[in-house]
C-alpha cells in the first residue's frame, strides 16, 4: 500500500525528490560540529544548505500544483512515515565521517546526472531547480568523491574504514535506477526521466572514483527497495521524529 | 631593525593610532595578549556552534532551518578565519585547539548555557549576537592590524545573525500565548548571561588597563555594557517581553538605562568550569577531534603519497 497522497501525477513525482533533498539535509544537519575538521564543518553545512533550498523549492512548487493549500513546511513536515517517498540511501545513519561521504559520493553522483537530465525537463520550474542544483551537485561530487579517493587511499584505517561504508551504503543505490509507472509517465511527457538512462553512466562514474581510491566495488548482489512506495528502513521515524517535532506539537503556528 | 627601534617604532603605530601587522616588531606581552584575545575568540564562535546545532535538526520550518544553517556555517568560517589571523602572531591553529580542549584557554562563558527552547535560538541571535555586535564594532579599531581586517568582515554577517534572532522573537510575540511565554521564558534566561558577556567590572578585569593602553581594547567592559542595555531594553519592549530585572530603570537625567547588580558569582563560578554546561562543551569539541584524527592523518598520508607519485613521474 503505497499512502502517499498528492492531489496529481505531477506534485508525487516532484514530492519523491523533494524528500530524497530535505531527508539528506536533515541526516548532514545532524552532523553540524561534529566533522573532524572546522573545514568540514563548513562543507557540510554547505551540502546541507543546498539539499534544503532546493527540497524548499520543490515542496514549494508541489504544493503550488496541487493548490489544496498545503504549503511546502506541511508536506516536508506534517506527513506520516509511509507517505515519503525518498529513497532508502539518503535516511541511512552515518557512523563516521567514512559513511557520510560513501553516502554522499552515491547521491551525488545520481544527482549530477537526474538535474543535468531534468535541466532540459518541459516543466520549467522543473527546470529552474534542476538548472541550479546540478552546478551544486556538481561541486558536492567533487568534494565527498575527492574524500572517498583520499580515504580510500589514505593509511591502513582510513582504507578499511571507507571500504566498510561503501560496503554499507552500496546495497541502497540500485534503487536509485529503479523506474515505476509515475517515471514512465512523467519521462514520456518530458518532464522526467527514465531512472534506468542513468545508472550506466552512474556506475562509471563511480567505478572510476573507487578505483582511484584503491577500493573494491562491492559483490553484495542484494539491494534494498521500497522507499518510492514509502516502505523504509527503521531509520526514518526517527528522524522524522526530530524533524516534525515542532510543527506536531504546536499545530498550525507561524515561526 | 634593532629591538630599540622597533619598540620606538611599535609606540608610534599605537600612539598614531594605526595598525600594528605581523611583521612589525611588538612586545612579547602585546602578542601573548593578542593570542590570548584572538584564539578566546575564535573559540568562542566554535563553541557558539553547539547551542545553535542543538535546534538545527528540530528547526520549524524549513526557511528558519535554512537560516540557521547558514548562521552556524558562518561561526565555523568565522572562527576559521580568527584562527588564521591568530597564526599571524607565530601560533598554529592545532596548538590553540589544544589549548581549548584542555582549558588552558577560555571561550565566552555565554554558550554553557543550554538551549532549551526554540526560542533561545531566537534570544541567542537577538542578545548573544547583540552584544557580540557591540564589543565587535568596538574592535573593528583595535590595534592589530589583521584582527581588526577580520572584524570588520565578522561584523557584516554578525549583523545577519542578529536580525534573524530578533525575526525569530518577533514571530513568537506575534504568535500564541504559548510561543509568548517561550519568548519571555527565553529573555528571562539569557538576559543576564548576555550582560556579563561584557566581562568583569574593568576594576576586576586582569587584563583591562593595559589592553586599553595597547588599543587591543578600545572601551571599557561597562561601557560597553551599557551601550547594548541602551539598545537593547527598548527593543525588549517593542516586542513585549519584561526585562527580568525588578532594579531596571530609565535615568532620565543621562538618558541611560540603569540595570540591577550583576550576579557575579554565577559570572566567576561559570568561567571557572561550573556553568551548566562547560563540561559538555568541552567534551562534544574533544569527541568531534578524537573521531576526526584517522581522517586528518589519512589526508596527510594521502598528501604524502601524491607528492611522492609526482615526483616520480616528474
Amino acid at each position: 500500500m503505497n499512502t502517499l497522497t498528492t492531489r496529481t501525477p505531477l506534485a508525487t513525482y516532484v514530492v519523491r525528490h523533494a524528500d530524497d533533498n530535505v531527508i539528506l539535509g536533515q541526516r548532514l544537519a545532524e552532523y553540524i560540529s561534529r566533522a573532524p575538521e572546522l573545514e568540514e564543518d563548513l562543507a557540510v553545512a554547505n551540502f546541507a544548505l543546498d539539499h534544503i533550498g532546493v527540497a524548499q523549492h520543490l515542496f514549494a512548487y508541489a504544493s503550488a500544483v496541487e493548490g489544496d493549500g498545503r504549503d511546502a513546511d506541511a508536506l516536508a513536515m506534517l506527513r506520516s512515515e509511509r507517505e515519503y517517498t525518498n529513497l532508502l540511501l539518503v535516511e541511512q545513519p552515518h557512523a563516521d565521517f567514512a559513511e557520510v561521504m560513501a553516502r554522499q559520493c552515491f547521491f551525488d553522483a545520481y544527482q549530477v546526472l537526474l538535474w543535468r537530465r531534468l535541466s532540459a525537463s518541459t516543466d520549467e520550474t522543473i527546470a529552474g531547480v534542476a538548472q541550479r542544483a546540478v552546478k551544486e551537485a556538481t561541486y558536492h561530487l567533487r568534494h565527498s568523491s575527492g574524500w572517498v579517493v583520499r580515504l580510500g587511499d589514505g593509511t591502513d584505517e582510513s582504507h578499511g574504514r571507507m571500504q566498510h561504508a561503501v560496503d554499507r551504503m552500496w546495497r541502497f543505490t540500485g534503487e536509485m535506477f529503479e523506474g515505476d509507472d509515475l517515471d514512465r509517465e512523467m519521462a514520456a511527457l518530458g518532464v522526467g526521466v527514465e531512472p534506468a538512462d542513468l545508472e550506466e553512466e552512474w556506475q562509471a562514474t563511480v567505478d572510476s572514483i573507487l578505483e582511484e581510491a584503491t577500493l573494491t566495488r562491492p559483490a553484495d548482489p542484494y539491494q534494498a527497495t521500497g522507499g518510492r512506495r514509502g516502505l523504509h528502513t527503521e531509520f526514518l521515524g526517527r528522524l522524522l521524529a526530530e524533524m516534525q517535532w515542532m510543527q506536531r506539537s504546536y499545530g498550525g503556528l507561524t515561526w | 631593525m634593532s629591538e630599540h627601534a622597533g619598540r620606538a617604532r611599535f609606540a608610534a603605530i599605537i600612539e598614531a593610532d594605526e595598525k600594528v601587522e605581523p611583521r612589525d616588531w611588538m612586545p612579547d606581552e602585546y602578542r601573548a595578549n593578542l593570542i590570548r584575545q584572538m584564539a578566546q575568540h575564535a573559540h568562542s564562535e566554535v563553541i557558539g556552534m553547539q547551542p545553535e546545532a542543538n535546534w538545527i535538526t528540530r528547526a520549524p520550518t524549513l526557511m528558519r532551518k535554512a537560516i540557521l544553517i547558514a548562521k552556524v556555517q558562518d561561526e565555523a568560517g568565522h572562527g576559521l578565519y580568527l584562527y588564521s589571523a591568530a597564526e599571524t602572531l607565530g601560533v598554529s591553529r592545532d596548538e590553540l585547539q589544544e589549548m581549548l580542549h584542555s582549558g588552558r584557554q577560555k571561550y565566552s562563558s555565554i554558550f554553557n548555557y543550554p538551549t532549551l527552547s526554540w526560542a533561545d535560538v531566537g534570544a541567542i541571535g537577538w542578545l548573544v549576537d547583540g552584544a557580540a555586535i557591540v564589543n565587535q564594532i568596538v574592535l573593528q579599531g583595535t590595534s592589530y592590524g589583521p584582527y581588526s581586517r577580520a572584524m570588520v568582515k565578522i561584523c557584516k554577517e554578525e549583523s545577519f545573525h542578529a536580525r534573524q534572532g530578533y525575526s525569530i522573537m518577533m514571530a513568537l510575540v506575534e504568535g500564541s500565548d504559548e510561543q509568548k511565554a517561550m519568548a519571555q521564558d527565553a529573555i528571562d534566561r539569557w538576559w543576564w548571561p548576555a550582560l556579563m558577556m561584557f566581562g568583569p567590572h574593568d576594576a576586576e578585569s586582569s587584563h583591562s588597563e593595559r589592553s586599553m593602553a595597547w588599543k587591543i581594547k578600545r572601551i571599557k567592559n561597562d561601557d560597553l555594557r551599557q551601550m547594548f542595555v541602551d539598545q537593547t531594553v527598548p527593543q525588549a519592549h517593542y516586542l513585549g517581553l519584561t526585562i527580568p530585572d525588578p532594579d531596571l530603570e530609565f535615568d532620565e537625567e543621562t538618558g541611560h538605562w540603569r540595570i540591577g547588580e550583576i550576579d557575579w558569582d554565577e559570572f566567576w563560578r561559570t568561567i571557572k568550569g561550573d556553568g551548566p554546561l562547560n563540561r559538555e562543551r568541552i567534551a562534544h569539541k574533544v569527541k568531534a577531534w578524537e573521531d576526526g584524527r584517522w581522517v586528518r592523518e589519512a589526508a596527510t598520508e594521502y598528501a604524502r603519497k601524491q607528492r611522492a607519485r609526482l615526483g616520480k613521474s616528474a
